[in-house]
């Protein structure tokens, strides 16, 4: 059981912004922590590892990691942290990496046959592709058995096919080690298929708590379809107008009346949600 | 000319590599220390420290070299213990020199030491201290490994500095031979009493070492560069 109650000034793109979070996290859970960037969503995660000082108190299993007075060295709470830019020690090899946090060579080499990189154990980080580095960096944060994995956005700068493939291998670990895991993540596909328990920060503050699905579904009443995108264009097409909209990587045409267009602005965030339909799914031919 | 070489005076060359190897030596031991410090403090006292590492740099060797005479001198609270505790006499002789150089040199060995550290990405640092080691674990395991051409840069700029310093050791030191007389001060020396032909090897040889000594640091520094492909 972790207890946080925080509070930091931040220095946010708006001027000082305070962080004020009060959480409390059960063991072996896995909870993605989201929002926009700039919300405090990474200053919570350093505070959580000992590297930033903040007022209030973090408890762990009873165990007090910060209060009024005192601050854990991160050297000596027992977590795990992967960054986003891995950072691997160049000048150690692969298991090196891993056995410089524990000399325990059965589990390095456990590690590594789990996440199918037993074979690159004497390769140096330089030498690997960004998916190998971040496996890796994976594998390091769990040597010395977390009591607390702590990762910041770990996939962000990996393309789809790689992040799929790490995202199982994050959820063969959590089977594995049980370790209450803490994950900053902006993919809704990665958040729904990792967490079991979803935190949105907004400048500074937790604005929605709950599980993936209550969440992350923007669908509301009978809606089949809801899609937040952004307006790119209104074309008048004879009677009628067409409007160009982004949503995730793909652009779509929506039909409109006089009035509608008349009220939409280009640029703006909209809502696209449809309910009379029955939608068709099919295996994508990609 | 084999007699020449034969009957030719060495020991200025001798005391001048002597003198830059324990100044580096001494310097690298808590240079390590200090620049570390330096690359890690979040102190207000920063520019202070820093200000005062870089000063050798910019002041006049005979300012350094006055002040550095004036503290080591028998007349001196510094100089009158060194004398009165371990016998030591500092001035006009060769640790005098060591202690001038040590000074002299600094900022030599600090600032490309310091500069390598603070090129490291912080995050490397924080997941050894992540894993549980202690900063004194991280300097030695992690930071010191993965800064190879500033220690390589830091070790030789230092000991050609040195071997090249004039100023500051005819003051502390004035010239006496197998003590103080270094490579620097000899050739000034020949030079006052119109020996040019002795001036001209002392010369040519300083000049080729120092190319050599620099050729070699870049060509390390290059091929360095080139394997391990900067730091990621």
């Amino acid at each position: 059981m972790i207890e946080i109650a925080i509070e930091k000034e931040l220095l946010g793109s708006h001027g000082k912004m305070p962080l004020h979070v009060t959480l409390s996290i059960e063991d072996k859970s896995f909870v993605a922590l989201s929002g926009q960037s700039g919300s405090g969503k990474t200053t919570l995660l350093r505070i959580l590892a000992g590297l930033e000082n903040a007022r209030g108190t973090i408890r762990v299993d009873g165990e007090e990691w910060l209060n009024e007075k005192y601050m854990l060295a991160p050297q000596q709470r027992g977590i795990g942290f992967v960054f986003q830019d891995y950072a691997l020690f160049p000048n150690m090899s692969v298991i090196e990496n891993l056995l410089f946090v524990r000399q325990d060579k059965a589990l390095a080499q456990h590690l590594l046959k789990l996440i199918e990189m037993d074979e690159l154990a004497q390769r140096k980080p330089n030498t690997l592709s960004g998916g190998q580095k971040q496996r890796v960096s994976l594998c390091r944060a769990m040597m010395n058995h977390p009591k607390l994995l702590l990762m910041d956005e770990p996939l962000s700068a990996l393309d789809p096919l790689m992040r799929t493939k790490l995202q199982h291998e994050i959820l063969t670990l959590h089977k594995e080690f049980e370790t209450t895991t803490i994950m900053v993540s902006h993919d809704p596909s990665e958040i729904y298929r990792l967490s079991n328990r979803v935190i949105v920060l907004n400048q500074g503050n937790v604005i929605q708590d709950g599980d993936a699905k209550s969440v992350l579904l923007k669908t509301q009443g009978s809606q089949k379809f809801s899609f937040e995108g952004e307006l790119l264009d209104i074309i008048k097409v004879d009677v009628i107008y067409v409007a160009i909209v982004s949503i995730g990587q793909q652009i779509v045409e929506v039909v409109l009346d006089e009035s509608e267009a008349r009220e939409l602005h280009v640029g703006s965030v909209v809502n696209i949600s449809t309910k009379a339909f029955a939608p068709v799914i099919q295996t994508s031919k990609r | 000319m084999f007699e020449i070489v034969k009957n030719f005076d060495f020991s200025p060359f001798v005391l001048s590599f002597k003198l830059a190897g324990m100044t580096t030596a001494i310097l690298f031991s808590f240079g390590i220390f200090l620049a570390w410090y330096l690359s890690q403090t979040k102190s207000k006292m920063k520019p202070i420290f820093e200000a005062i590492t870089a000063l050798p740099i910019v002041l006049p060797p005979s300012v350094l070299g006055f002040y550095i005479l004036f503290a080591l001198s028998q007349n001196s609270p510094i100089g009158a213990f060194f004398n009165e505790y371990f016998g030591i006499k500092m001035v006009f002789n060769f640790t005098g020199l060591v202690v001038a150089s040590c000074l002299y040199s600094m900022p030599f060995m600090v600032q490309p030491l310091q500069s390598g550290f603070e090129a490291l990405p912080k995050n490397m640092l924080e997941a050894s201290y992540i894993a549980g080691k202690s900063k004194f674990v991280t300097l030695f395991k992690v930071a010191l490994p993965n800064i190879k051409p500033s220690l390589m840069t830091a070790i030789v700029i230092t000991f050609a500095h040195t071997v090249g310093e004039f100023g500051v050791v005819l003051m502390v030191g004035g010239s006496i031979p197998n003590e103080t007389k270094v490579a620097s001060v000899a050739i000034y020396e020949m030079v006052e009493i119109m020996d040019y032909t002795t001036a001209h090897i002392y010369s040519g040889i300083m000049v080729t070492i120092s190319f050599c000594v620099l050729l070699s640091v870049y060509l390390f520094n290059r091929k360095q560069n080139h394997r391990i492909g900067g730091l990621s």
